[in-house]
């Protein structure tokens, strides 16, 4: 298990900041979820721990600064899940998932068998085993979904970020690729940082959330202490109303308007 | 096997017909130095045309796209207009060097300009466009001014191996086996590379590095075979299209596959211009387009295409 840390990080695109100072600590095994409005630099904060946008400050694991590590090392310590990746229609699943053990293969080497038992096995806990021989183009979005997140599992990072990991999916698959997640990040111990969209979801999910607005995080906490219609209307501009149910879960539902 | 077939079918036939003593040695000097060529120019091209596809995962992206054949052509042109009696005392034919002289030079422009926008898959292929279009137009204006060499330049433009010798493929050998070494060696880090720069990066690859490095190996062979042989189009798309219909598009097989299809297609389609003209030869990349675009498009026809 690894921890995850933020000390100061200001993300740059070119002249424009996206991310404010940002100053967070994920316990190792924790799951953050990060919430705001389109453009509040959800993203920008899980492209730079992955090493795809400048950032100034330091974003460490398990104390020590990311940026010092070479592509492959910081490969095997954070694993990346993209809002909408790129996956050839004519790959097959089973080559996919392989591409998970890049960061352990040498620059002229090829992946030993220990790498391809590895990939079965993770197909074949997610059950995904049919897929391995079907071609990318022919599966359904939840099923790539899945072989996306099967990818990242093949990579045997401590850290997983996922960006909108279900905005594509409907409900039912929503649920599917989210149980998945929690059941792997209980089974490996994973750190988990997200950004997503659907605010029940995330508050059922996470133990965390931070929400931010224009590059700074402006709430931070459980869910009911986040998901508030004050905070929620002040932040996204929009009328809610939240109900707590027995059970603990907070449901944030849209008000429509008045005019 | 094919490539066994090819070999044995393109040293047999040919414009000489039946000659009794001289046999042996016809074959030896003349024909099979030509097939060897055609081979070894077949399976380059076919090998760095798949590679570039990778590296710039297009696969529209031909072995001269980043300017190679422009500035080829750009040299071989000088050389033809300028050249012949400059050079008349020199030990070595000019038309080579001028040739891979050119190809290196237009594709080191393309690339500092290409990296000057960022050096992305996309500047740099706008980069060599441009840099395509100027080499081009340099050309024609040297043409318009010297109108006596255009059939020697557009002979040679439309690519030959007919006067082969085994000088031609010695001085080629050493580029073309160092290319394609480093090309092959890179089949995994271009299937890496599939699902696009980002997400390589996030999986380990140094994707910079490896375009820069698989782009100078194939721009290397290219600029080595097309010095010898003109510009023979078409064979660098074409192969590596028709192994991915039939083997898959994993490079692991299409790179290794691409050169042994490249050098069977290239012998054969080397056949025909032998024989369709009494008393000439019809130029290799003429025939290479002739017969190959429509098969091509039949077999896009009968096949769904995987993009």
């Amino acid at each position: 298990m690894s921890s995850l840390g933020f000390e100061c990080v200001n993300v740059l695109y070119g002249e424009r900041e996206a991310v404010y100072a940002l100053d967070e600590q994920v316990r190792p095994g924790e799951w953050l979820c990060l919430i705001g409005p389109n453009g509040a630099g959800k993203s920008s904060v899980l492209r730079a721990v992955a090493g795809l946008v400048k950032y100034r400050g330091n974003i460490t694991v398990d104390g020590a600064p990311i940026e010092m590590r070479s592509p492959r090392r910081r490969a095997q310590m954070v694993a990346y899940v993209p809002q909408t990746p790129l996956m050839p229609d004519d790959m097959t699943g089973a080559e996919y998932v392989l591409l998970g053990r890049n960061p352990y293969v040498g620059y002229f080497g090829s992946e030993t068998k220990h790498d391809r038992s590895l990939v079965a096995d993770v197909l074949e806990r997610l059950d995904l085993d049919e897929f391995g021989t079907r071609r990318l183009g022919t599966l359904s979005g939840g099923e790539r979904q899945r072989l996306v997140i099967a990818r990242a599992i093949a990579q045997e990072a401590p850290i997983l970020l996922l960006d909108e990991p279900t905005s594509a999916l409907d409900i039912g698959h929503q649920q599917q690729a989210l149980e998945l997640v929690d059941r792997l990040r209980r089974e490996h111990g994973l750190t988990v940082v997200s950004a997503m969209h659907d605010l029940t979801l995330a508050g059922l999910y996470a133990d965390r959330l931070s929400l931010l607005h224009q590059g700074h995080v402006v709430a931070s906490g459980s869910a009911n202490h986040v998901l508030r219609p004050d905070i929620l209307s002040e932040f996204y501009g929009v009328s809610v109303s939240v109900h707590e149910q027995d059970d603990g879960t907070v449901v944030v539902v849209p008000k429509r308007g008045r005019s | 096997m094919l490539l066994a077939v090819a070999v044995l079918v393109g040293a047999m036939i040919g414009p000489a017909g039946t000659i009794s003593s001289a046999n042996w040695d016809i074959i030896w000097n003349i024909r099979l130095p030509r097939v060897v060529l055609a081979g070894v120019v077949g399976s380059m091209l076919s090998l760095s045309g798949a590679s570039y596809q990778g590296v710039f995962r297009n696969p529209l992206v031909d072995p001269y796209l980043l300017g190679a054949a422009a500035g080829a052509g750009l040299g071989a042109t000088l050389v033809f207009a300028y050249g012949r009696t400059a050079t008349s005392g020199w030990p070595v034919d000019p038309l080579p060097l001028a040739a891979f002289v050119g190809a290196l030079a237009a594709v080191l422009v393309t690339y500092v300009v290409g990296a000057s926008f960022g050096g992305s898959g996309l500047s740099l292929v706008l980069a060599g466009v441009a840099v395509a279009a100027l080499g081009t137009a340099i050309q024609q204006y040297l043409l318009l001014r010297n109108s006596d060499v255009i059939k020697e330049v557009y002979s040679w433009i439309s690519g030959r191996v007919s006067t082969a010798t085994w000088d031609d493929v010695k001085l080629v050998m050493p580029y073309v086996l160092v290319s394609s070494a480093v090309l092959l060696v890179h089949r995994r880090q271009l299937d890496v590379l599939r699902v696009g720069d980002e997400e390589a990066m996030t999986l380990g690859s140094e994707v910079r590095r490896v375009r820069l490095v698989v782009v100078i190996a194939a721009t290397l062979g290219t600029a080595a075979v097309v010095s010898v042989s003109g510009l023979i189009g078409f064979v660098g798309i074409m192969v590596p299209h028709l192994v991915r219909l039939v083997a898959g598009s994993s490079y692991r097989v299409v790179l290794p596959l691409s050169i042994l299809v490249g050098a069977s297609f290239l012998i054969l389609a080397d056949i025909p211009g032998r024989m369709i003209e009494h008393g000439g030869e019809t130029p290799i990349g003429v025939v290479t387009a002739l017969v190959g675009a429509p098969m091509f498009i039949f077999v896009l026809r009968s096949r769904r295409v995987p993009a």
